[in-house]
């Protein structure tokens, strides 16, 4: 069963091995994935994505279409073709090891009731 | 893993309000139908800037133009959040496009309307942005995870919209008569077209209970159209007007509005082409895309030229 599409699409990484832009679509600006930091001490958080012709004006996009109503502090663009993911269709296979693991949670351990909220 | 496999596994997500992400396997007939709704949204989106954009010259105080400038953007805004989530489904920008611009993906049949005055643009905002907030707050629980986030961002922008339009026909209500009248007359022209918004009746929506055990749609064409219609009833009373609809009536056993029939000739007239407004608003769309090629080229070519191994300088 091949339901692979040739084709860079957000999500989609890491099936093609060729790297660089999508011959079929020369014209096209590359694709870009937008992380915003929303305030000081937050993480940058993947928001979406968006075309542009180099890393400037990618970010000058998000400020446009991600920060109009002062979402963020801070953006990073990479483009992404650059990221690699996961397999879905193995993701069982992946995170199997952390599942029978349930020591490490702290509710595994049962302590004596004056001290159970440490 | 076989197809029927694979179509059982599916489905059992979707049952269990498990978003379905971009590389997950999926049915062809599933990424189709989803990339012909989310790309026709964000059509609507786009083509939806051109009957406001007719009034940024000439709104009546610079507070206006400001913020119909401002609520233009945020459309193209949402229009671009659009066609990213359909792109993770394997369509390119460039093809949506030229399906919009060669007449064979459809827009929101509504855009197809002229904007007359400038009570329209109030009309606008509280009529046509309403239907469609209440069409997207229902599709933020969309089963594509792309979609469905798409929608929470456009929803959490979109409620200005409808407020800055409510305002604007409330500002007219309390007016001179003539302002009173032609707060009125938009109303009036913009009621039906509004209701035409959530589609086709129930029973003649061929894709609705495929999209409906998909996920993909929530809630029924009809369904919406009456919740839009108990919403608005209300509100039209604030601003001492009415809707143009001698069959609008509390029914007090179904507890809902009762409405007068669609006229869906007209409707089907419209997505068809031969609205008021088509062939301007797809003449005015393919014009923008050309008028910017130099643009697109431009900028490519700088960013080529930029990405070249400096050769040294003396």
């Amino acid at each position: 069963m091949n339901n692979l599409i040739k084709k860079y699409f957000y999500g989609d990484y890491g099936e093609i091995e060729e790297g660089g832009s999508n011959t079929s679509q020369e014209n096209q600006w590359p694709l870009w994935e937008i992380f915003i930091r929303s305030k000081q001490g937050l993480d940058h958080k993947h928001v979406g994505s968006l075309h542009a012709a180099d890393a400037k004006m990618a970010i000058e996009n998000a400020r446009d279409v991600y920060t109009r109503r002062l979402e963020g502090v801070s953006i990073w663009v990479v483009e992404s073709k650059y990221i690699t993911a996961n397999n879905p269709d193995e993701a069982g296979e992946l995170f199997e090891p952390a599942k029978d693991k349930i020591y490490r949670h702290p509710t595994f351990y049962k302590l004596p009731d004056k001290v159970n909220h440490m | 893993m076989d197809l029927e496999k694979l179509a059982t596994n599916f489905q059992q997500k979707i049952n269990e309000e498990i978003k379905i992400e971009p590389k997950d396997w999926m049915p062809d007939a599933y990424r189709k139908t989803n990339i012909r709704q989310i790309s026709q949204h964000a059509h609507s989106e786009i083509v939806g800037m051109l009957p406001e954009g007719n009034w940024i010259t000439r709104a009546p105080s610079l507070k206006r133009k400001a913020i119909l400038l401002a609520k233009i953007q945020d459309e193209a805004g949402h229009g671009l959040y659009l066609y990213s989530a359909a792109e993770t489904l394997g369509i390119s920008r460039e093809e949506m496009l030229e399906q919009l611009h060669t007449g064979k993906a459809k827009y929101s049949s509504i855009f197809n309307y002229p904007s007359l005055t400038w009570a329209d643009m109030g009309a606008i905002g509280w009529l046509v942005d309403g239907a469609a907030i209440v069409n997207q707050i229902i599709l933020c629980r969309t089963s594509y995870g792309p979609y469905s986030r798409a929608m929470i961002r456009i929803c959490k922008e979109e409620s200005f919209h409808q407020r800055q339009g409510f305002e604007i026909l409330w500002v007219l209500s309390q007016g001179t008569k003539e302002q009173k009248a032609m707060c009125q007359d938009a109303i009036n022209r913009w009621w039906w077209p509004s209701l035409m918004m959530f589609g086709p009746k129930d029973d003649e929506s061929p894709n609705t209970a495929q999209s409906l055990a998909w996920k993909i749609k929530i809630k029924t064409n009809d369904e919406l159209r009456q919740q839009f219609v108990d919403m608005i009833a209300e509100q039209v009373k604030v601003l001492g007007m009415t809707l143009p609809d001698p069959n609008l009536k509390w029914n007090t056993k179904k507890l809902h509005y009762d409405f007068g029939e669609i006229n869906w000739q007209e409707f089907w007239n419209v997505v068809n082409g031969n609205g008021p407004c088509n062939k301007q608003r797809l003449n005015a769309r393919i014009k923008a895309h050309k008028d910017g090629a130099w643009v697109r080229e431009a900028a490519s070519a700088y960013a080529a030229k930029k990405n070249q191994p400096q050769s040294k300088v003396a």
